[in-house]
């Protein structure tokens, strides 16, 4: 066997795969959920970015899909402890979104149709870190997944990214959401095993 | 489609993990809608992240419990009140 390992050139190998503390590899694509699945038609979906100055910058479905669009392909680690490597999706990405907004907001609150929200500092959504995510294996986002749109933040714990994202609320102050409000860790970073409050 | 949730019996287990009573039994008024109902009725999703227990007649959540390794968290904001019957007392 030469210097180069076989792995270096084909597909990542899932056996050199390092997974965060405590997680475990999955094939498929549990579904976990808090609610009924909300059904958005797509011609009343909108997304939208509220500012903590009062300013609203709202996207319709065909405006959201006319923006410059990503294709990360990233992992998945939910806090129920089961992790999904390399899955592919396409969306916008937060940075695009948030050309134009104007915010010295330090804080974000994603929130959802149905009624879901969830926390997080706006740096974890700025610098090519999250998308709003409309294709899932280059199908259509299923709502069972998120869709019409889900927010993808794949370096947080998976609930961090919201499913049926409706909008994302800029802040000067820390809010916590659904699950942050009820014993799950505020930031979330499945690499410092932050599960629970106080991990 | 499939349904998704269970009944509110499936708290059973969970909430005998922190109460005497059975609360199952015990009546809940929705914050959202002002519905009344027993709590084996409610609408149950999870049992991850977490228990989530909706109003049958809105929908809206009336009732959370976290176990995390070392403690439970109870989240009752989405009931005005639970009714839970008890022993009658002697005078
Ligand atoms: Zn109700």
């Amino acid at each position: 066997m030469g210097i180069v390992s076989r792995g270096f050139f084909g597909r990542r190998r899932e056996e050199d795969v390092k997974l965060p503390p405590g997680q475990y590899l999955t094939h498929d694509f549990p579904v976990l959920s808090a609610g009924p699945t909300p059904r958005i038609g797509l011609d009343r979906w909108e997304f939208a970015i509220d500012t903590e100055l009062g300013e609203t910058h709202r996207w319709s479905w065909p405006e959201l899909l006319a923006l410059p669009s990503e294709t990360p392909t990233v992992d998945l680690h939910c806090v129920t402890k089961w992790s999904k490597l390399g899955t592919g999706w396409q969306g916008v990405s937060l940075d695009v979104l948030m050309e134009n907004v104007e915010t010295g907001a330090e804080y974000a609150l994603a929130y959802s149709y149905g009624g879901y929200t969830t926390n997080l500092p706006l740096e974890d959504l700025l610098d090519g870190k999250a998308w709003i995510a409309y294709k899932y294996d280059g199908d259509d986002l299923e709502p069972r997944h998120g869709g019409p749109a889900r927010l993808l933040v794949p370096h947080l714990y998976l609930w961090k990214s919201a499913k049926w994202v409706r909008g994302i609320r800029l802040m000067n102050e820390d809010w916590p959401g659904f699950w942050e409000t009820a014993g799950y860790h505020n930031y979330g970073d499945p690499w410092r095993e932050q599960r629970y409050q106080g991990d | 489609m499939s349904i998704d949730y269970l009944d509110g019996n499936a708290l059973a287990g969970p909430l005998g993990e922190l109460f005497a009573v059975d609360v199952t039994a015990a009546i809940g008024t929705c914050a959202g809608c002002g519905a009344a109902g027993p709590v084996a009725a409610l609408q149950v999703y999870g049992p991850e992240p977490g228990l989530v227990a909706r109003c049958p007649s809105c929908e809206e959540v009336v009732l959370r419990l976290v176990r995390t390794p070392d403690a439970a968290w109870l989240d009752l904001r989405g009931a005005v009140s639970l009714r839970i019957p008890m022993p009658e007392t002697r005078s």
